[in-house]
């Protein structure tokens, strides 16, 4: 992916940089607002990573300027400011996600990834599949090798939101975020729970495990032989 | 700046200043008015003594000519009662009279006329005031008649010294007085001045003077008062919370430097670096969560409303989080009943609210356990219901409870019961909800659930019974 990263600040630019290149994306990098309007303008970009305090011209105001100009380029916001107001603030204007400082590297990759595939994935697609696992959106209903799995409304949820990111790492804030809509600390590991409970449901019987741990990250589903 | 730049800037100056200048201006005015009155009066009562000469003395002239008339004129002349008299003939040289130098006078036109004369019998040259009427007779002749102006000139006089008289007891009593209602003003306001400067320089205990009168100044006294005392209690808070992070972060912060440092010192392979590394990323995602915690105590403390509230179901709120919180609580061997017995609205913030609870929950999935290990424990119970206009949601658990002392010193910051340090925590989860529910004007309280905790979250409802607020 082609990624855009404006962040004044150097060395969490290069420390972010560095990361996203090990992780085989190509990085332009601006140092200032006015700077990053103009590239994210004049060039097309799968993600743009978002410092929300910058210089020239903030953040926030970069964002409504791409948007104003009817771009429809995917935007992580971050910023030093966690509280529920700045991230409503923050999608508010145009971002599509909101992440806080200091953050785990795991979390962005895994973020910047899921905002990069989403624009890539079609939206229509109705059926997930995952090895020889099948998620039903219309009929609401995942069966594995032809047998019937019996899911809570929650962890239909759940796999759901795993298959259409399979593939790719999700943390436990963003299934927080994106499968209960809370956005809070959990304080407890609450999700290992629920992952544990969907696992023993889709993997248990089966030799082949779908539903990875991905250490010190969070979970992916994906076709083990891959 | 000299001194009397400054006594100029000071407000009793200024007021003495106003003063006076307000009382010299009543004083002239009024002074001015009986002046003029006065003068009004005694000018009238003069042309009147003058017209009853001229009656008389034209009287002598319808009598006996002017020849007559020059004879009584030379008489009244010699009796020298302050009348003024001319009498001459068309050259201009005087036929009778009491007065030398007429040349000027003879030169005016006939009527009113003020001037100044020498009297002829005084022998000296001194000049006297006069106001007279010339009129002109036939045969070109002159008739001049008048009277001094001494009366006026000795009430001018009277006059001029009672308005510097009055002035300067104006400026003087004016002055004292002046100078005594602003002290009385400005003493207290002075000392307020005097005490303030020195809570500034550091004496933060010491207080206003309030002198117990009443009035404006007391009131002032009295607010900014509290004023400072809620400061002070700000202070003190913003101490102790200082204090306490510096006192709660420096172990996990010790801990994370010598569990990296052990890590430098002892570990060989890879695999017991990254170990290492792990456990010290774990260490400050902790760190961050006391760190953000506290920094959400502190903004919903300050009064920082997250976005704009709305109107929150509270039922989807509880069961929304309870379900979350179902299998981690079952993991722990527990399990947890919901009940919902209202369908409150409050008017709050949704991630609060669901943060909240989640806090609520986690203390009991963590601290709710029996002592008695042996039977399944009593399920957790999740209460949402309505009292008394406002929401209130019970969380009662089966565990070793809290004694009723501590009750309210759990919802302080980083306070950790001794039987509680054992889990995993950091002693902010009820100083959480407390200020959450302080935010939503409504409270936290700990009961007994004999045995047991119930800790109920009161929330006021937005509306009540079709009435909205």
């Amino acid at each position: 992916m082609k990624i855009l990263v404006v962040e004044d600040d150097a060395e969490a630019a290069s420390y972010l940089i560095k990361g996203l290149r090990e992780s085989g994306h190509g990085v332009d990098h601006a140092v200032d607002g006015e700077t990053g309007l103009e590239m994210a303008l004049s060039a097309t970009y799968d993600v743009a990573v978002i410092d929300r305090m910058l210089p020239r011209r903030d953040g926030l105001s970069l964002i409504s300027s791409v948007r104003a100009e009817g771009r429809d380029l995917p935007i992580l916001v971050l910023s030093a400011l966690g509280q529920v107001d700045d991230r409503v603030m923050g999608l508010r204007a145009g971002g599509d996600d909101y992440l806080t400082k200091p953050y785990a590297f795991t979390e962005l990759l895994a973020r910047v990834e899921a905002l990069g595939r989403r624009r890539a994935a079609s939206p229509a697609q109705t059926i997930y599949r995952v090895g020889d696992l099948e998620l039903d959106r219309l009929a609401h209903s995942a069966r594995r090798g032809g047998i019937a799995i019996d899911l809570q409304p929650r962890e239909f949820r759940l796999l759901e939101y795993l298959m259409r990111h399979a593939g790719q790492v999700v943390t436990r804030t963003m299934l927080l975020e994106h499968v209960w809509d809370y956005h809070f600390d959990p304080q407890t590991n609450v999700i290992d729970v629920h992952i544990s409970r969907l696992r023993a449901k889709i993997d248990k019987n089966f030799d082949r495990p779908l539903l990875h741990t991905v250490r010190g990250a969070g979970y992916m589903i994906r076709d083990g032989l891959r | 700046m000299t001194g009397f730049a400054k006594l100029i800037r000071t407000t009793a100056f200024r007021l003495v200043v106003t003063y006076l200048l307000v009382f010299v201006l009543f004083a002239a005015a009024l002074l001015g008015y009986i002046a003029w009155n006065t003068r009004r009066v005694l000018e009238a009562q003069l042309n009147e003594t003058i017209e009853t000469e001229i009656n008389s003395l034209a009287e002598q002239y319808r009598l006996g000519g002017p020849r007559r008339l020059a004879a009584s004129i030379e008489r009244r002349s010699r009796e020298a009662r302050g009348f003024f008299y001319l009498f001459a003939d068309a050259r201009g040289e005087q036929i009778a009279g009491n007065a030398v130098n007429i040349g000027a006078v003879l030169q005016r036109q006939p009527g009113w006329h003020e001037l100044s004369y020498t009297r002829a019998e005084d022998g000296a040259s001194e000049q006297t005031f006069a106001r007279v009427r010339l009129f002109r007779l036939p045969n070109n002749l002159t008739l001049v008649v008048g009277h001094d102006l001494d009366d006026r000139q000795r009430m001018r006089l009277v006059i001029r010294q009672s308005m510097a008289m009055s002035l300067a007891l104006v400026f003087v009593l004016g002055g004292i007085g002046a100078w005594v209602v602003s002290r009385r003003v400005l003493r207290p306001i002075d000392s307020m001045t005097e005490a303030a400067s020195r809570i500034m320089a550091g004496n933060l205990a010491e207080r206003l003077p309030v002198r117990g009168v009443g009035d404006e100044l007391d009131r002032l006294a009295e607010h900014l008062n509290l004023m400072l005392n809620r400061i002070n209690e700000l202070m003190a808070g913003l101490r102790d919370v200082s204090n306490n992070i510096a006192h709660d972060l420096r172990t996990p912060l010790t801990r994370l430097r010598a569990g990296a440092e052990e890590a430098l010192r002892t570990a060989s392979t890879p695999e017991e670096l990254k170990a290492a590394l792990d456990r010290t990323i774990e260490e400050s995602d902790g760190l961050m969560r006391i760190f953000n915690a506290l920094l959400m105590i502190a903004r919903v403390e300050a009064g920082a409303v997250p976005g704009a509230l709305a109107d929150v179901e509270l039922a989807g709120v509880v069961s929304d989080v309870a379900e979350l919180y179902e299998p981690a609580a079952e993991e722990a061997g527990l399990d947890l009943a919901l009940s919902i017995e209202a369908t409150p609205v409050v008017r709050g913030n949704r991630e609060l609210l669901g943060q909240a609870l989640a806090n609520l929950i986690d203390n009991a999935v963590k601290y709710g356990r029996p002592a008695d290990q042996g039977t399944k424990p009593p399920p957790l119970r999740l209460a949402l219901s309505t009292h008394d206009g406002m929401a209130e949601i019970a969380m009662s658990d089966h565990g070793p409870g809290i004694p009723p002392e501590a009750r309210e010193k759990v919802l302080d910051r980083f306070v950790r019961l001794e039987k509680s340090r054992a889990q995993p925590g950091y002693g902010l989860g009820l100083s959480v909800v407390a200020a959450i529910a302080r935010l939503h004007g409504g409270s936290i309280r700990i009961e007994d659930n004999s045995p047991g905790t119930k800790a109920i979250l009161s929330l006021p409802l937005a509306r009540v019974e079709g009435v909205t607020r």
